[in-house]
């Protein structure tokens, strides 16, 4: 059985090469492993070995010559062809070879811009925007909790519903949560769902990733996101992206939770928001609550989803109270904002914290005349489009408020769906009022400067109104 | 250090060998599926039909091989980006590992993983994983699983020599010793992480004693003797099924080629990789031990025959298998399901 040597690539990128040496002559016989030449290109020379076993029965291309094809006749065993293609593999030789990093091989290929091209046929599904389905249900009863137990009630509910459903993170369980949010769950599930982690977010956030990878649905609680950044590798490279990498077989239904942004008088290194960090990247999820019900409505859909979800909690809310239905199945949908508050003349967007802010202020505009709408978007990824653009089409101006800082923020991002879906529909450029583009101060008085006030925002719905 | 394995190799005539022949009739059958398979996708990947990167198993197949022998059903493996020799131990198909390095629909991601990242649910292989180290966390996880659902089953956290110097391996193993999970920490060294010799990357100059301050038992291993593996497998496997929480395994090994396909190898010399090859080849060494036991010429051919066919097969499957449809660009993002 005859097969022909090819002239082998070294890289993605390779075109040509010089065949340096040969190193079996005519009539040779080689067999699997055996090295047979040496090419050469600009960055490396490496050693050509057989893959299959025959006698060389022709050299076709002499050594020394330069500007060989890639995959071009080089040689043939036992008279060539018949047996199919059997073009050698590179392998690594000795010296004489320039630096070349590993990085440096693959080079986009002109299929990205087909698929760029698709891409723009889906404006919604590139931009993880999803229009929003039926209108929200009325669940009934309601009661005064606060945001702390409506997440402590969501995951035990949860808990009791699912055995596969567990809860790490420090301090969690014999402490009852660094900040009260765990509080009884040690008492009612045990210590074999509810586990006690050393301060090693890298490590225990593969771990339980790893075990959504088998199913299990774990809750991470970080003491506060800023934490997560030490774990973030897993939450981007292992949890986000598998299901994808995977042609859809390994799923990982994990919840990661705990307090985002600025709390106070913490400093830089504890006030940060991740919110526009995490909704960035495909593959997860991300949904950021401001009332008690938004907490234990997100909170149960995120552990029941299949995908990572992260949810992102704000500290000072915690002891804030708002009624939340009391009926047991109460549950929201992740995608869906809620209108807060209906207006006619300037759509305000806000998440987490921030939608009390844009409260106050609809508020104060309401004293001035000025009749704003509240969208308290509940889930950053996927983004209620749907519900900014109709809103937006009806007041014809956008203000957005976040405490995380303006540059690549959610923010720019609501305003540029805005301009993509409904830039006819606009009466003065959207506005956004967000923290300042600093780390945080620790200081009472730069702090307060840093993050969103609600004069700027109010000024900012007087400026779109032209008032 | 020198070049040999720092344990003793067992040698040919040894009384009481730790495989039966069977056994090693089945290993050495595995060995060189993941020998000719890999010599393939090398010969593929020269013909430009695999891109990026293409990172070889050829000289460490006694390790996944020794290894897989000693598992059952529903114990897992995961590994890092070196998987093609991982995946086909566990049974999975060539075919699909082929399909998946050539990026057609047949591969087991459907073309949307390649090389570095395949899965099998079914065979207990969890990937896969590109990011140097991360996989053991995961691993970590894995036997985390087992524990919370209370069962005997272990999972196989291979890594490198490279790797074992992240900072996460020792925060699972921390973990790992903590909540007893039952977990066998693989250490592959194959003396170069890239183009990095183990001298001049770790201080700790016996690896399998880097999980002894967390009290987790190890051992350094012969990894290029599939005998001397299976060996350490079971001991390691016995610990952790019995609920003795993690065990650790360095297993001294080599590989022939790069650290992927383009790899130019200035760091090494010609002899050193001649050495291994001539002296510590896992297949010549299994195949001297099974003609020892009396397996004929004609036995061994008769593997050889059927290997060749499985792997041609796989060539051939992934080159016909198409290319995924553009609508795959879409799918596996996320999970749509209702709740």
């Amino acid at each position: 059985m005859g097969a022909e040597i090819l002239m082998p690539a070294l890289s993605p990128t390779m075109t040509e090469g010089k065949l340096a040496r040969w190193l079996k002559k005519e009539g040779e016989t080689v067999k699997s492993g055996d090295v047979i030449a040496e090419i050469e290109t600009d960055k490396a020379t490496m050693e050509v070995e057989a893959v299959d076993e025959g006698t060389i029965t022709r050299i076709l291309v002499p050594e020394g010559t330069e500007n060989v094809s890639v995959n071009s006749v080089i040689a043939e065993l036992d008279g060539g062809k018949g047996g199919g293609a059997a073009a050698p593999s590179p392998a690594a030789s000795g010296d004489k070879v320039p630096e070349q990093r590993e990085k440096a091989a693959p080079l986009p290929q002109a299929e990205d811009h087909e698929a760029r091209a698709k891409k723009d046929e889906h404006p919604f599904a590139a931009t993880a925007a999803t229009p929003s389905a039926k209108p929200e249900r009325d669940w009934g009863a309601t009661q005064k909790i606060t945001v702390r137990e409506a997440l402590r009630d969501a995951m035990a509910a949860e808990m009791r519903r699912d055995a596969d459903v567990f809860l790490i993170g420090e301090e969690v369980a014999q402490y009852q949560g660094a900040y009260k949010v765990s509080q009884g769950l040690l008492d009612e599930f045990g210590p074999k769902r509810v586990l006690d982690m050393p301060i090693t977010e890298h490590g225990f956030t593969g771990m339980a990733v790893g075990a959504a990878f088998t199913g299990l649905k774990p809750i991470v609680e970080f003491m506060t996101f800023n934490f997560s950044m030490q774990a973030i590798d897993h939450i981007i490279n292992s949890a986000a992206k598998t299901l994808y990498m995977s042609g859809g077989q390994l799923g990982c239904p994990i919840t990661f939770r705990g307090p985002n942004g600025a709390a106070s008088r913490v400093a830089a290194q504890h006030s940060q928001c991740y919110a526009s960090w995490y909704a960035h990247c495909p593959g997860l999820k991300v949904v950021a609550p401001w009332s008690a019900a938004d907490a234990k409505g997100l909170l149960r859909a995120a552990i029941r989803d299949p995908n990572p979800v992260i949810v992102l909690e704000n500290e000072i809310l915690y002891g804030q109270s708002f009624e939340c239905p009391t009926d047991e199945d109460f549950i929201l949908e992740i995608g869906k904002a809620k209108i807060e508050r209906p207006g006619t003349d300037v759509t305000i967007v806000a998440f987490s914290i921030m939608v009390g802010m844009a409260m106050q202020a609809a508020e104060k505009l309401a004293e001035q005349g000025i009749s704003a709408e509240v969208i308290n978007l509940r889930s950053l990824r996927p983004l209620d489009t749907e519900t900014i653009v109709n809103s937006v089409r009806k007041t014809n101006r956008l203000v957005t408020v976040e405490e995380g800082w303006p540059f690549a923020g959610i923010g720019a991002e609501v305003a540029m769906q805005i301009m993509e879906h409904a830039f006819d529909h606009l009466d003065a450029p959207p506005v956004r009022v967000a923290g300042l583009d600093i780390p945080m101060p620790y200081a009472a008085n730069l702090e307060k400067l840093a993050l969103p006030r609600l004069e700027q925002v109010v000024e900012a719905a007087r400026n779109v109104t032209y008032r | 250090m020198s070049t040999e394995p720092a344990t003793k190799r067992r040698g040919k005539a040894a009384k009481e060998p730790a495989m039966g022949r069977d056994k090693l009739l089945a290993a050495y059958r595995d060995m060189l599926l993941i020998r000719r398979f890999e010599e393939k996708a090398g010969q593929l990947y020269g013909m430009g039909l695999i891109g990026g990167f293409c990172h070889l198993y050829i000289g460490q197949e006694a390790v996944v091989v020794g290894m897989q022998l000693a598992l059952k059903e529903g114990d897992q493996v995961i590994t890092s980006y070196r998987d093609h020799g991982h995946m086909l131990a566990t049974g999975m198909e060539a075919r699909g590992v082929m399909a998946e390095l050539t990026g057609r629909i047949g591969g087991y991601s459907k073309g949307k993983g390649g090389s570095m990242h395949m899965f099998s649910r079914e065979k207990g292989f969890f990937g896969g994983h590109g990011i140097v180290g991360a996989q053991v966390a995961l691993g970590a996880g894995l036997s985390f699983a087992n524990m919370y659902r209370g069962n005997d089953n272990v999972a196989l956290t291979y890594f490198g020599e490279g790797a074992s110097n992240q900072g996460q391996v020792y925060e699972s193993f921390n973990l790992a010793a903590l909540l007893k999970l039952p977990c066998i920490f693989i250490i592959e060294n194959n003396k170069y992480g890239m183009g990095t010799s183990v001298e001049r990357a770790s201080a700790s100059k016996d690896l399998s004693r880097n999980g002894s301050p967390w009290g987790i038992p190890g051992e350094q291993v012969d990894g290029m003797n599939v005998q001397t593996v299976h060996e350490a497998a079971q001991r390691a496997v016995a610990h952790c099924r019995a609920g003795n929480g993690p065990y650790l395994l360095e297993m001294k090994t080599y590989r022939y080629r790069g650290h992927s396909m383009s790899d130019p190898a200035k760091y090494r010399t010609r002899d050193e990789v001649q050495r291994m090859r001539e002296q510590h080849d896992c297949l010549e060494m299994a195949r001297n031990d099974l003609l020892a036991m009396g397996v004929t010429e004609g036995d061994l051919k008769a593997i050889d025959d059927e290997v060749k066919a499985i792997v041609q097969d796989s060539a051939d499957f992934a080159q016909q298998s198409p290319e995924p449809p553009e609508s795959e660009l879409w799918t596996d993002v996320v999970i749509e399901e209702a709740r």
